[in-house]
């Protein structure tokens, strides 16, 4: 089997992708991943993930190009300066 | 050139990364397996050299860390045969072309240890050598390699510093020791300097096309020469190549090695090649039930 590896490198820090080991099941792999990903102390803690238990999902199609969700669906500017002006803050 | 290959190979030169399930060329994932199953077999076959002076380590402390740098290096084998596995080749199918001679290994480890001189030389120069390879390797186009890299790079750097300090402990020690020392530089010089390879300019070098490798061979022996001339000479070590000097241009010269040398050691004709082999075959079988009874457990 094959066990994928996330590591955190001190508290408060995401889980990162270390890296991945065959192993004959889950008490082997924590073992492995003791030697392997920690025993400088370069981790304070790690997920130990069967291969087959990540589901990988890597195509993120837009076809209704949503643009509303993101910063870059606004553009404020030209309002702002139109309602600065009505309200007489424009800097000039 | 396919239209799609050349697609790709202008993604990969202009800094685009590749992941495992992403289309590639055919051409760059063999010389992809080629090139990552060359370095995981370097990785395996190198502590052979290093696993021989365990029991001989003149203090515990120096038997310990060893130990630890041999964990390491299988460690680098295990994980980048993994990168290996993921683009279609087998563990099981490297340590069998491995041990049948079919596939490569680095020409450092084709030759044989003779004194306690020789583990600091290795760890300290040979490591510093690797590390230049392995840290233009961390700008590789394969995102998978790279990542493993990080964590290589980052456990060569105790390997240099333990070799560094052996050769400090035994250049500051008795005139026999120095004398040690400066005989394990004088045989480990030339395969330190085919350890970067043939000079083949970066541009006609299709590692460096396909962005697998970042950087040309001679290149990389610059850089070595650059960072590690000066400190084997300031303890007062010679370097035995009356030519080797930098020149105006600050390029450094030297004696043009014999290539011939580097391909018949790499093929396995080097003075510890077959030996090495002959052991990493007895240890496969004499290890074989282990793997077996640890499977039939498991399952």
């Amino acid at each position: 089997m094959i066990f994928e590896v996330f590591r955190q490198e001190r508290k408060g820090q995401p889980f990162v992708h270390g890296g991945s080991f065959h192993a004959p099941d889950q008490a082997f792999a924590d073992a492995y991943a003791r030697e392997f990903y920690a025993r400088r102390q370069e981790s304070v803690a790690l997920w130990v993930v069967p291969r087959e238990s990540i589901h990988a999902i890597e195509e993120f199609p837009d076809e209704f190009d949503l643009k509303y969700r993101r910063v870059d669906g606004y553009s404020i500017k030209a309002r702002l300066k139109e309602a600065r002006e009505r309200a007489g803050t424009a800097a000039d | 050139m396919e239209p799609r290959e050349q697609e790709f190979l202008d993604y990969v030169q202009s800094g685009g990364m590749v992941e495992p399930d992403d289309w590639m060329p055919d051409e760059y994932r063999k010389r992809l397996i080629k090139f990552i199953e060359m370095h995981g077999n370097s990785e395996l076959m190198g502590v052979l050299p290093e696993r021989d002076w365990i029991l001989r380590a003149p203090t515990l402390q120096r038997k310990l860390a060893l130990t630890a740098k041999i964990q390491d290096e299988v460690g680098h084998c295990q994980l980048i045969y993994r990168v290996v596995e993921d683009l279609g080749k087998p563990r099981s199918a490297c340590l069998d072309d491995l041990i049948a001679g079919k596939s490569k290994f680095h020409n450092v480890f084709h030759y044989p240890t003779k004194s306690w001189g020789d583990v600091g030389v290795i760890a300290w120069l040979v490591d510093a050598a690797a590390i230049i390879s392995q840290k233009a390797l961390l700008k590789c186009s394969y995102a998978p390699y790279a990542r493993v890299m990080k964590k290589v790079c980052w456990e060569e750097s105790f390997h240099i510093l333990h070799g560094r300090d052996t050769v400090l402990a035994m250049v500051t020690g008795t005139p026999e020791q120095f004398e040690l020392v400066q005989e394990a530089l004088n045989r480990w010089w030339t395969p330190l300097m085919h350890f970067h390879g043939t000079p083949i300019p970066a541009d006609e070098d299709p590692m460096v096309i396909w962005r697998i490798k970042s950087q040309g061979n001679e290149d990389a022996r610059q850089q070595f020469l650059d960072g590690y001339v000066p400190q084997v000479r300031e303890l007062g070590l010679e370097i035995p190549d009356p030519k080797l000097r930098k020149n105006g241009n600050g390029v450094w010269e030297y004696t043009e090695p014999d290539w011939d040398e580097l391909t018949a050691v790499v093929t396995g004709h080097g003075p510890a090649s077959q030996e090495r082999l002959d052991f990493r075959r007895l240890s496969r079988a004499e290890t074989d039930w282990v793997s077996k009874v640890v499977l039939a457990e498991a399952a």
